[in-house]
Formats: C-alpha cells, structure tokens, sequence
C-alpha cells in the first residue's frame, strides 16, 4: 500500500535512518557527558564517541579526523571558511572569486565581506549551471585568497569540476574552498583527489541529525588556517568554540558510515527511478529540464512546465506529494529563484520550476504516483492557463504589452 | 504556507474558468499582471446592454492558488451586478472572503485591476466614456 504523502525533497533535508537515531540514543542518556570533561568516565566516554565519529566523518571525504571541525551545519561551516580564511589570510590579499548560483549561506557571506573591505568577483554560468574556467583562469589573481565554488548545486545538481578549479586556484596561490552539502555522501568525494582545501557539509542531507555539520580544513600542503568566528572554550583546535553535540556527532558519524557503505548502491538506484520521472514529465508537451544532464547529482532533477506557475501547480499536489518550486510565491519575497535566473531562464521559466529530489528511501510506486498525480496537474492547470490559451492560438507572449507590476 | 479553507475551495472548484468571445461588443475583456511576475490573470464579463448587468464571467489565471481562487471569487460576485456596481469591489473584499495573508494580497489587486480592466474594455467597445482609475498596483 502506497503511504502519502510522498516526500520528493531530500535536497531540502533527508529523514534520519533508523541505523542513525539508534546509535545516537545512548548519548542523551547512559553517556551524556561534555566531551570536554577531561576529569571522568562520562566527558571520557563521550570524547571517545565524538573521535571514533570524526574519524568516520573524515573518511567519508578522504580526510583526516585532525581535518575535521564540527559545526552547527554547513551554513556555520560556509561562515567560518569564508570569513575564517578572509581574517587569517590577509596579509596575502583581500580577492575571493565565487560563482553567481552559489548558496546564500555563501554569497551573503561574501556579501558582508564586501562591506568590510574584501573584493569579490562572482562568476557567472552557462545555461546549464557550468562556469567557464577560461574566464577563472584569468579572474584569479596573486591576490585572491580563495576560489568558493560548490561541488554540486542545491537545486538543479548540476557538479562542477572540482579539481580543474582548484588547479587554477593552485597556480596563484588561492585556496579551493567547496561547499559541498548536496554532494557529500551521495557522490564520491576525494579532499586530495578533487585538491580541496577547505569544505562545509551537513550530517541533516545525509540522513543524519539536523543542527550538526562539519569544516574540513586541509592540514598538510598546505597547512591551512581559520580564524574563529566563535570564542569561548577554544573547542574544535581553537578554530570552533562551543560544547560539543555529542550525540548529533555520533549521528553523523553513523550516517558517514553508512552513506560510504551504500552510496554506490544509491546512487544506481536513484539515479534510475530520477530518469524515469523526468522521461515520463518531459512528455508532457512544452516542459523542459533545468541544469547539466551530463554531470548532475543521481537524485534530483529540476523541470519547467512552460505556462502554468509553480506554486499554483504544487497547490494541486502538495498535500500528497512534497517537492519545491523555484516559483517566487513560495517565498515572500516574491522573486523567483536567484539560481534558476542565474542560468539565464526567462522569469516565465523560473516561476514555473519544480525540483524533485530523490532519496534513500524513495519507491518505484512512489515515482509512479508522481508521474500520474503531476502530470494530472500540469494539464489541469494549463486548462486554466491564459498564457496556454495563446500559445496554443500560437500568439507570440513576448508580442503582448504586459503591464509589468 | 498553509492554505485557508476558502482558498483550497476555490482551487480545487475554480468556478467559471473559461473564455468569452472577445470580438462581441459585449464582451469586456481585462488582461493584467505579466508571466515575467509570476501572476497573469484574465477576466471577461458580457453584459446586457439594456440593462447594464453583467450576465456572465468567466475566468483563466496563471498563478498560485491565491491568484486563482480571487479571480475564481471575482468572476462570482461579477454576475448579477451591473457594470457601476462591480466597480465598487474592492480588493480587501476579497483578501477578507478568502482569508488571504499578508503576502498574498497581491492577488487580490490583480483580480481588482482585471475587473476594472473588463469594464472598461467594453465601455471602450461601446463607446462609453473612459472610467479614469486610479493606480491601486502595490507590488
């Protein structure tokens, strides 16, 4: 029996795997100790926890457990990389070099940066989320003290390449800092392999906890440094104050684990059920998908249905099936998604995107379920579209004086 | 965001979706907002040129389920009223009808402007003096 509703956002947050909460339990109650406590069993067992899930953690990206510094999420680690970086690095230059699709947590960053003096360059795409690494290649200067591109995009999937990126970064002297929240644990990453030097990712897209995240900071060539963005204890090497969250740690340690287990698996799986969905949505007439179909994360796929508005479009299937829109009613701030804009898609095409995004625990009958409930809407909603009442008289949209409000 | 009851109502029984023959002089037609902003919206009214009372509406909107509920709302209080009468819809009339928040009411002017559009449309048609509207457009 199919159970609904059907939960199609795992970019947004993954549930937590029962294999997670199970070994996360035991650190509320039996061992509830500060992995800080030096002086007793409790802090000893708890520090004993919070290492062996650093080592799992750090495995996962091929790094070291001394690399990783555990945060409150990737929003935190994007923060401490940036800024971290920004402050240690000074003498070197005030020059970081982002891209235009980046997350907020990112950009905001480099935005309050800005007002403290730092240059920013952000690089624009092509239309399918892709940077030109020519226009890098010479945007990169003895200057610039770190190139911040994401290893995947949050909301077409779209991967770049990492290690091309962090050659040119190299060549001037630049740290390659990625954030990587999409792509870590569903997707092989390598921090030597793909020549990272900085990371942020997230245990809560990993089928982990929520509130828990990690900053890989290389350790050896180069030694790489941050400056704290939080005082307090000099927890985390100095580099990261605050008690530990013990059992939110050795959750995403477990969920580490796991996705280096099962990853492959996955992501065949996924990657499958992801193309059948979009083959069977992009035979509804005049849809079209956003983003790199080449080099794209296995479980998200990004479509426009042409004249019909997304949030309108969900309404018709939101209390059953739950994915999201880059349609501006979704937020208040009633501009459409940055992202898709970005990739140079009129406002038309923005606003009527859904994103899909796959999980470990998606079905096949999950999928066909979507495939007949959003195709039964798209329809019913073109039926009540103007727009498709003209494109089908074939009137040209861009002919009609539209009153811009 | 949650949905009001009258909202989902609306969306899932729009009333009067359909088009009008917009060649006939007695048809109004009003066409507002731009697929650029998220919310187009397209409202026509046919009237009874002896008596001035809007006979019937009909209704398409591109847009949320806000957008398509007051439009589905404005079509049904059009019918019935003559063409001074439906001006005195206001858009706050609807945002009350379909307990819109604060972020939606945007919809409800649009549905307010594409009425005023329809009326004046056919005024237009039928050689009836211009109504001069003032700007009521928020966002």
């Amino acid at each position: 029996m199919l159970k609904l509703p059907i939960y199609l956002d795992n970019s947004a947050t993954t549930p937590a795997d029962p294999r997670v909460v199970d070994t996360m339990v035991p650190y509320f109650y039996e061992h509830f100790g500060n992995a800080a406590s030096r002086s007793h069993p409790f802090g000893w067992e708890a520090e004993d926890a919070v290492d062996q899930a650093r080592e799992r953690i750090g495995k996962l990206i091929g790094a070291t457990d001394k690399e990783i510094i555990i945060t409150s999420g990737a929003t935190e680690a994007d923060n401490l990389a940036i800024k971290g970086v920004y402050d240690m690095y000074s003498r070197k230059g005030n020059h970081i070099v982002t891209v235009t699709t980046e997350h907020k947590a990112v950009l905001d960053t480099c935005k309050h940066l800005e007002k403290q003096g730092a240059q920013i360059t952000y690089l624009k795409t092509d239309a399918e989320g892709n940077i030109d690494l020519n226009e890098l290649e010479s945007v990169v200067t003895d200057k610039t003290i770190m190139v911040a591109v994401m290893y995947a995009n949050n909301e077409i999937g779209t991967i770049a390449p990492i290690r091309q990126i962090a050659d040119i970064a190299h060549k001037k002297g630049a740290l390659m800092f990625s954030d990587a929240t999409q792509a870590a644990g569903k997707i092989s990453i390598d921090v030597d392999r793909d020549g990272i030097d900085l990371m942020a990712f997230t245990a809560h897209k990993m089928y982990g906890p929520k509130g828990v995240g990690a900053l890989y900071v290389r350790r050896k060539n180069p030694r790489v440094k941050v400056t704290a963005q939080m005082d307090g204890g000099g927890h985390e090497r100095g580099m990261r104050s605050g008690t530990l969250n013990v059992p939110g740690i050795v959750g995403f340690g477990k969920a580490a684990e796991l996705a280096m287990m099962e990853m492959e698996i996955d992501a065949a799986r996924l990657s499958v059920m992801r193309d059948r969905l979009e083959n069977e949505l992009c035979k509804i007439e005049e849809s079209y998908v956003n983003g790199n179909r080449r080099s794209r994360l296995p479980h998200i796929t990004n479509i426009s249905f042409k004249y019909v508005e997304g949030e309108g479009l969900m309404m018709a299937f939101n209390q059953n099936i739950a994915v999201s829109s880059g349609s501006a009613c979704t937020s208040a701030s009633l501009e459409p998604s940055y992202v898709l804009k970005a990739l140079g898609l009129g406002d038309d095409l923005a606003h009527s995107s859904i994103r899909f995004s796959l999980g470990r625990f998606t079905t096949d009958e999950q999928i066909q379920y979507t495939i007949d409930h959003v195709t039964k809407a798209v329809n019913k909603l073109r039926d009540m579209s103007p727009l498709w009442e003209m494109f089908k008289q074939g009137i040209d949209l861009n002919s009609i004086e539209w009153a811009e409000h | 965001m949650a949905y009001s009851k009258k909202v989902l109502e609306h969306y899932e029984n729009p009333q009067n979706v359909g088009t009008l023959d917009s060649k006939k002089n007695e048809v109004g037609t009003g066409l507002v907002g731009a697929p650029e902003c998220g919310d187009v919206m397209r409202l026509q009214i046919e009237v009874d040129p002896a008596t001035q009372k809007i006979v019937d509406a009909k209704f398409k909107t591109f847009g949320c389920g806000s957008a398509i509920a007051s439009s589905s709302v404005a079509t049904e209080w059009l019918k019935g009223k003559t063409i001074d009468e439906a001006l005195t819809i206001d858009n706050m009339d609807i945002v009350e009808e379909l307990a819109l928040p604060p972020v939606k009411i945007h919809c409800s002017v649009l549905a307010e402007d594409a009425i005023k559009a329809a009326i004046q449309d056919y005024r237009k048609k039928n050689n009836m003096p211009e109504l001069q509207l003032e700007e009521k457009i928020v966002h």
